[in-house]
């Protein structure tokens, strides 16, 4: 299966056989009991489930609340980005630090005091609440999370891209003539398009499977706030074992075409700006 | 554009990168700023540009002081050593930057890009990302974008650092011609002082932050006025003790002097027609240039390095030989002089 | 988040004071900046805040009685005990495949890279349910482990595994690049003077990424901790027994028992903590490390 080159340094072997060892047991097997257990349904069963009204109903819920936190996520991100790499003010170094908290910070944690914080008498909740605005247990709620979530990929994606950027083209556009604001968009927007959507894919990529932090502001309402991993749980716990696994192989798809996505991005930018 | 620039000065932190640098540059003048590498010439030029502002010091464009001019105002071309070109744009947007940045009607923007592309013989390549572009091309494209908005002062950055040595020479005659044709003011900086003799009108030398000298290159190349000059243009031997030379023996009060090869004759008893004014010699190095030799020849306590036609019998290492100086820049206080051998026109030369 | 990555850079020491003509008017600047920073207060330290302070909403004696109450230290003890499992497991993993990887050519290594970092593609739900799917009471092997007596869902073995796919990528992503960045010369030449693959391993390659690998490591342990969806799925849920932290925090949560919830919450919480911190610090001694041989190439080339 695979061909190895000659080399000096000894150890192929065993590593090698511990990686696919451990990659089987682990993931091949798991996962293809799943696609077993998801294909024993047959078509008919697979697309009836999968077309379900709560079922179309939770990924719609996923899917919306998760484009949307990717996207504010891909403004402020940018945002924060900028001005980390760009600006110097007191704090700074402490602040690139908690960046990636939502990658440190368990997802139950950031769950339940996410919604002590939007509730009716959170701190953010009392303020919103006499507004007629309702975070917690609201598709708002849901977004709110997920933007905590994915808030380090875009800023993470952006970061080293801007920080690499040579002063001489800004400097060339100066030279032209152009303003501050036509240098920004004619020339340093188009560099940082690739990352940011890189950071908004992953970003939403994350999004559409995160549990622990959603399933506590949620209210995990069928129909209304009810995202897809939920539902999964709910059939498990219903031993609906064949109807959870069609909806996870349907969650992996989406997952793969995603990451796919993310990778057709970065080669095609890698192609655009090298020769080969 | 007429360029005066009085006394500016630079530091960055603790390195003095320009200190007190003062020049006038003519109208449509091309001009060579030629120097070691960190010396600062790139940082005078940028400096015109508005790249860095001045500690101290103040330039002039055409009468008025500038130092407060933004770089987008002062009406300036730059090309920039990597080139910077703009990645993710086509080679005509590229060249094309400058005149939308100017609002110019898209006709025009056509028509002008059309005609650099002429000009610097990019036909066919206009749709082209830069990365597709060979280093030449690339440069051209830097050139022709820097141009196109029609600037009353060009200024470039090594152009042919990153050049291969094959295609330098082209794009020297190349860059010289199309900047007669256009007509604009140029200074360009370089580290090359065959890129500098061969393409400017006028140099100015600079050495760690300071104008040596600014003239004409034959001036530069025959009337050095400083011993850095003097060494760096052309291959030169520095040498304390003038008066141990046949023919000087009367120079005295000197500090040091400076001796071309070319005007140093290395032969062999028979060759050397005068050998009153030579000194004996021992050859210690030969180096074959393709068009001559350079031979390195010991005299008494120092080494002088000869050229010797190739059409002569080859000299080796450890020959004896007789040297003769023609012709030495001497210095003292930064001032120099050129002595001929005194020995050559006695007429009755004595040999030992 | 890889560390190799930013080796290269220096982080901070860009951010000089730009010229006036390549940067933005100081109210555009400061503007930005005051968006960016209201931007985070909301998103991320409210929420860390809000945490300590719920935690210590009725007094330090209600915080400690919450943490060492009975199932509360056994959910402790579970947590660590399936970390001290599950991230000794893969770090043994991680180490494995990155010298595969980084020191041999071979096709199918992007695969193979692929498949390391499918974990993070994967909803922790899903992570679980596989494991449902194969040692559940109706898995694949469900009636054959019931008969021989051994609970593997619902119990540590479950748990372990979940937490092991979840978590298993970090050190290899971590080690990856690293090892890839310093290239082979060294173990080669070593391996030219006759050293066997032990010692090449921990002689001369292990103190190159000595601090990767503690990164990696560190990281591993953080997400095995605090793993929610996954387990949540294989555990069971049951009290004392198959609850660790982060479920525990669930169960009091539901049962309105929220300053005790936020009382067990802020262990979690210092250990993300400590894992940013220690984060950075990791960070930039591999940066110094890597930086050091990179020179000392450059200087041995000339």
């Amino acid at each position: 299966m695979k061909v190895k080159e000659k080399s000096i340094l000894p150890g192929f072997g065993i590593t090698m056989g511990i990686t696919l060892l451990y990659l089987s047991v682990i993931v091949l097997i798991p996962l293809s009991a799943l696609l077993i257990k998801a294909s024993g349904a047959g078509w008919g069963q697979f697309w009836s489930t999968l077309s379900d009204a709560r079922v179309l109903a939770s990924f719609r819920v996923s899917l919306s609340t998760s484009l949307a936190a990717a996207a504010v996520n891909m403004v402020f991100g940018f945002v924060v980005a900028w001005v980390l790499v760009r600006y110097s003010f007191p704090g700074k170094r402490w602040i690139d630090g908690i960046i990636d908290l939502p990658f440190a910070l368990p997802t139950a944690v950031a769950g339940i005091s996410l919604t002590a914080l939007y509730s009716q008498n959170g701190w953010i909740g009392r303020f919103l609440e006499p507004l007629g605005v309702k975070v917690a247990y609201t598709p708002i709620g849901i977004t709110v999370a997920l933007i905590f979530i994915g808030l380090p990929f875009v800023v993470r994606t952006v970061q080293p891209v801007l920080q690499e950027l040579q002063k001489d083209i800004e400097e060339a556009a100066v030279s032209l003539g152009a303003s501050r604001w036509l240098t920004f968009r004619r020339v340093l927007l188009p560099e940082l398009i690739p990352p940011l959507l890189t950071g908004f894919t992953l970003a939403l990529s994350r999004s559409i499977g995160e549990y622990g932090s959603v399933v506590f502001i949620s209210g995990n309402m069928p129909m209304r706030t009810e995202i897809v991993p939920l539902l999964i749980m709910t059939k498990l716990e219903q031993y609906d074992y064949t109807g959870a696994a069609v909806v996870a192989t349907a969650m992996l798809v989406l997952s793969f075409l995603l990451l796919l996505v993310i990778n057709v991005l970065q080669w095609h930018t890698h192609r655009r700006f090298t020769s080969k | 554009m007429h360029i005066k620039v009085e006394r500016i000065s630079k530091t960055f932190g603790r390195f003095e990168a320009v200190k007190d640098v003062s020049f006038e540059i003519a109208d449509g003048r091309l001009v060579g700023i030629l120097g070691p590498s960190g010396g600062g010439k790139t940082t005078i030029l940028r400096m015109l540009a508005g790249l860095e502002t001045p500690d101290s010091g103040t330039i002039y464009f055409d009468g008025h002081p500038v130092n407060d001019v933004p770089p987008q105002k002062r009406g300036i071309g730059f090309v920039f050593q990597n080139y910077a070109l703009f990645r993710h744009m086509t080679v005509f947007d590229n060249i094309a930057f400058g005149l939308v940045v100017q609002r110019r009607k898209k006709e025009e923007i056509r028509e002008r890009v059309a005609r650099f592309i002429e000009l610097t013989a990019l036909n066919g390549l206009e749709n082209r990302l830069p990365h597709q572009l060979s280093g030449g091309q690339r440069q051209r494209v830097a050139f022709a974008r820097a141009l196109a908005p029609e600037p009353k002062l060009l200024l470039l950055d090594e152009p042919f650092a990153a050049i291969d040595a094959k295609v330098r020479k082209e794009l020297r005659t190349w860059l010289k011609n199309t900047i007669r044709a256009v007509g604009v003011t140029t200074i360009f900086v370089t580290h090359d002082q065959e890129e500098a003799v061969e393409v400017a009108d006028e140099m100015i030398v600079v050495h760690q932050g300071r104008v040596e000298q600014q003239g004409a290159p034959i001036d530069i190349y025959q009337r050095p006025q400083s011993p850095f000059v003097a060494s760096f243009i052309g291959e030169t031997t520095v040498l304390d003790n003038i008066p141990s030379l046949r023919g000087f023996e009367s120079a005295a009060g000197f500090e040091r002097a400076i001796i071309r090869p070319e005007f140093v004759e290395v032969g062999t008893e028979r060759e050397i027609k005068l050998p009153g004014a030579s000194n004996r010699g021992k050859v210690r190095n030969v180096f074959f240039r393709g068009m001559h030799w350079q031979v390195d020849v010991q005299v008494g306590d120092s080494i002088l390095s000869a050229y010797r036609s190739a059409e002569l019998p080859p000299l080796r290492p450890d020959d004896d030989v007789f040297v003769l100086v023609h012709r030495l820049y001497a210095f003292e206080h930064g001032r120099c002089t050129v002595l001929e051998n005194a020995a050559k026109t006695d007429p009755m030369p004595v040999s030992i | 988040m890889d560390m190799a990555g930013t080796v290269a850079k220096s982080g901070f020491a860009a951010a000089e004071a730009r010229p006036r003509h390549l940067t933005e008017p100081p109210l555009v600047r400061w503007m930005l900046i005051g968006i960016a920073l209201v931007f985070l207060a909301l998103v991320l330290l409210l929420p860390l805040t809000t945490v300590i302070a719920e935690a210590l909403a009725k007094g330090v004696q209600t915080y400690l009685a919450a943490v060492t109450e009975p199932d509360a230290l056994s959910a402790i003890r579970l947590t660590l005990l399936v970390a001290a499992i599950a991230v000794p497991l893969n770090t043994v993993f991680g180490v494995a495949a990155a010298w595969a990887i980084a020191k041999f050519k071979f096709s199918g290594r992007n695969v193979l890279v692929t498949l390391i970092d499918l974990p993070f593609a994967v909803s922790p739900v899903i992570s679980g349910l596989i494991f449902v799917l194969l040692f559940g009471a109706q898995g694949w092997f469900g009636p054959w482990l019931e008969a021989a007596g051994i609970k593997i869902i619902f119990a540590l073995p479950g748990i372990v595994l979940a937490t092991v796919f979840v978590t298993f990528p970090f050190v290899a992503r971590e080690l990856l690049p690293v090892m890839q960045a310093q290239g082979s010369e060294e173990e080669e030449a070593a391996a030219g003077m006759g050293a066997g693959g032990w010692r090449i391993f921990f002689r001369i390659t292990l103190p190159n990424i000595k601090w990767g690998l503690l990164y990696g490591i560190i990281l591993c342990n953080a997400r095995a901790m605090g793993e929610f969806g996954a387990v949540s799925v294989v555990s069971g849920h049951i009290r004392g027994l198959t609850n660790t932290i982060p479920l525990h925090v669930e169960i009091l949560y539901n049962e309105y028992q929220f300053t005790a919830s936020f009382a067990v919450a802020s262990l979690l919480v210092l250990l993300a903590l400590m894992t940013l911190i220690a984060k950075n610090v990791m960070e930039w001694k591999q940066q110094q490390v890597t930086q050091r041989m990179r020179e000392e190439v450059e200087t041995d080339a000339h």
